[in-house]
């Protein structure tokens, strides 16, 4: 624990929240930017050239509203809840290997800032407590429709939470390890989990949808129904975190699909280009955003194709498909793990 | 003559009879009609986009576009209208008003008519623009011109006086397009008593 | 090591006083909030103690599942009725009772326990993931499968509750 060492961790977990917060700033100009092609428009293209500057001027508008709080509000549960929101989104994007390691002068550096060995329990961990924000939000709001959109928050996360758990366990039993800079280490090459649970991913990727309140399961602020939901009290920045921290669990979601399921920083005919280590390391780290960026991409597309569930459409997808789904591949997983082990 | 459809009764040929079938397990796992959908969105993704960026580009209209009205004043720059009112009477919309004076001897450069408009309003959220005044004017003095009426914020501000609605005498408008070659044969018609 | 012994007494004086605040706090959701951050803080000490994947668990199952369910309940409580809610003095005489058993039980363990004997956290690997996987699946094997009968059982109790037209 030498000095070097710690001031290279804190310049590492600087630049990953730095990198975390301008994606998820752009993510909002993506998103209306794909939204608009979808729709056989242009989207925002006036601030900048196609609109580069629209994520400046949307933070410089939330910043100069008018900071509004309910009188009957709990004033300082109201205040916790968006950036309880903002803080846990930015906590998952430590244990992300977000590329190998970079060798300089002999040393070996990790493009993760923390490899714990229970590093999935950790996401799940930082999951199961996203809903916090949410919850003291809409609760603090004092107002009928923020507190129902707590509700089905709360419920709606708790539900996916279990099935999005059982379809990692399969990952966890075929890698035998929590850690996930093994797993990735693993899924070497082209020897990516999404191979050999094909049903693991596709649980997984609907929970992350649902989990990151995203449509078509953004029934905690459907506007047709909540008016905002949770943040239908929220105005002014605080508005902004908790638009903000939706964009972040998008992309920390993406990261987790494609560390988890694609293989991370790893790609086809790696070890057939004869790079150095650290080149190797720098393609592989960009190889990795492309792919969080098509996931990105990916939750776009669904929203503006999908229609939004109804609210028990929704807990029957959650309980009675996915859930069951969940454990039939975590027995056939372990099945299939058992025969090998004995062949 | 339309057709029915004899077994749908159907007028257009596009209804189609509701049906409660059971789902096929494909049809119940609902996976491939997403995908199907995914398929639609981005077909339209890669699709050219239906915008006119409007500022910079304009959407072509018609040679006879009918938009905001003008008060034409003659060659020496006189104002041509002279209050007979038949373009208000002929407004389907009641849109115009106007109030009549006559004109003093001093004034002579500025009416052509004896009798002028001292107030001439249009109120532009009634006026429905279908170019009947242009029609029922015996002076030649009103035409639609292809300028669109701009939105505004008060509905007051809808309502167009002289002020806005004579044509400037530094700028005129030119409306030889509205005088089509039969609109001209009208006019010339002496039995109409036109007075050019 | 410095370092984690300060970390020890900032932790320990974040749950107690998180403890203490759910008792003085008037508002229920204050109280239910301050409990979430005594978890946290203990989680902090299992991480101490170098066993990371309870304190992962620890928040997992307490913060993230346990106490959301709590905060749902206290959420949909009519918080326009102020003031205490009136207990009889049955409900008084049973909390003192159980309060007291508890009390009793504490002062049985610490009194039998030798403070002395603390080890070395960083050379205590029973909390890694693999040691206890082998401890949780050779050595007591039985009761961990036993206690998940103890679930299905409450679970099956708690269906019981909710259907009304059941009995």
């Amino acid at each position: 624990m030498d000095g070097n060492y710690i001031l290279y961790k804190l310049i590492l977990a600087s630049v990953i929240l730095l990198i975390s917060l301008l994606v998820a700033m752009y993510s909002t100009l993506i998103e209306r930017k794909v939204a608009g092609y979808f729709q056989d428009r242009l989207g925002p293209n006036r601030a900048g050239i196609g609109g580069i500057f629209q994520p400046l001027a949307d933070g410089l508008k939330l910043f100069f509203k008018e900071e509004f709080m309910p009188g009957s509000a709990d004033k300082f549960l109201y205040i916790l809840g968006p950036s309880l929101t903002m803080m846990i989104a930015l906590l998952t994007s430590a244990v992300i290997p977000w590329g190998n390691t970079l060798l300089i002068n002999g040393t070996e550096y990790s493009l993760q800032v923390a490899d714990i060995n229970v590093g999935v329990l950790y996401v799940f961990a930082i999951l199961s407590i996203g809903v916090y924000g949410i919850m003291i939000g809409g609760w603090a709001s004092n107002n009928k429709y923020a507190l129902i959109g707590a509700v089905r928050a709360a419920s709606q996360m708790i539900s996916y939470e279990l099935a999005m758990s059982m379809s990692i366990i399969a990952i966890v039993m075929m890698s035998g390890t929590l850690s996930l800079k093994d797993i990735v280490d693993q899924q070497h090459g082209m020897n990516w989990n999404i191979w050999y649970q094909p049903f693991g991913f596709l649980i997984f990727i609907i929970c992350a949808f649902a989990e990151c309140n995203r449509s078509p399961f953004d029934l905690p602020e459907c506007e047709t129904e909540l008016i905002g939901g949770y943040h239908t009290e929220y105005s002014s920045m605080k508005l902004g975190f908790y638009l903000f921290a939706e964009y972040i669990n998008m992309f920390i979601s993406s990261a987790m699909i494609a560390t988890l399921f694609f293989g991370g920083y790893n790609f086809p005919f790696m070890d057939d280009l004869n790079l150095s280590h650290n080149a190797l390391t720098i393609l592989g780290s960009l190889v990795f955003f492309a792919k969080i960026m098509f996931f990105v991409f990916f939750f776009m597309w669904v929203r503006w194709t999908l229609p939004r569930f109804r609210y028990d459409q929704l807990m029957r997808l959650g309980w009675k498909t996915l859930l069951p789904l969940a454990i039939v591949n975590i027995l056939v997983t372990g099945f299939v793990i058992m025969i090998k082990n004995h062949l | 003559m339309t057709t029915i459809n004899q077994n749908t009764g159907s007028l257009s040929g596009r209804s189609r009879v509701v049906s409660n079938k059971e789902m096929t397990f494909a049809e119940r796992i609902y996976l491939p009609a997403i995908v199907k959908g995914f398929g639609i969105t981005i077909g339209h993704f890669f699709k050219k986009s239906a915008t006119i960026q409007y500022p910079e580009v304009k959407r072509p209209i018609a040679e006879i576009y009918r938009g905001k009205h003008v008060l034409k004043r003659d060659d020496e720059g006189r104002e041509r209208c002279t209050a007979c009112g038949l373009c208000a009477l002929s407004c389907p919309a009641e849109a115009i008003t106007m109030i009549a004076a006559e004109r003093k001897e001093e004034e002579m450069h500025l009416y052509r008519e004896e009798k002028y408009a001292t107030v001439y309003e249009i109120n532009m959220l009634r006026c429905i623009f279908c170019g009947l005044c242009e029609e029922a004017c015996p002076k030649e003095a009103i035409f639609l011109t292809n300028e669109i009426v701009p939105s505004d914020l008060h509905r007051s501000d809808f309502i167009y006086g002289k002020d806005r609605l004579v044509e400037p005498l530094g700028k005129r408008v030119d409306v030889t397009h509205r005088q089509t070659a039969k609109v001209l044969a009208f006019k010339k018609d002496k039995n109409q008593s036109h007075n050019s | 090591m410095i370092f984690s012994r300060y970390l020890f007494f900032i932790l320990s004086f974040v749950a107690i006083y998180a403890a203490l605040k759910v008792l003085i706090s008037k508002k229920p959701m204050h109280s239910v909030l301050y409990l979430t951050l005594a978890f946290f803080a203990i989680a902090g000490h299992y991480i101490l103690l170098n066993a990371q994947f309870l304190a992962v668990v620890h928040i997992i199952v307490y913060a993230g599942a346990i106490m959301v369910l709590f905060i749902y309940t206290v959420m949909l409580l009519n918080l326009n009725i102020q003031g205490e809610f009136p207990k009889s003095k049955l409900a008084k005489i049973a909390s003192a009772i159980a309060g007291g058993l508890l009390l009793m039980t504490l002062i049985a363990v610490f009194r039998t326990y030798d403070l002395k004997m603390a080890t070395d956290p960083s050379l205590n690997q029973i909390g890694l993931v693999k040691n206890l996987g082998k401890v949780l699946f050779e050595e007591y094997y039985l009761p961990f499968e036993l206690s998940s009968v103890l679930f299905l059982a409450a679970m099956v109790g708690a269906v019981m509750l909710g259907k009304k037209d059941i009995y």
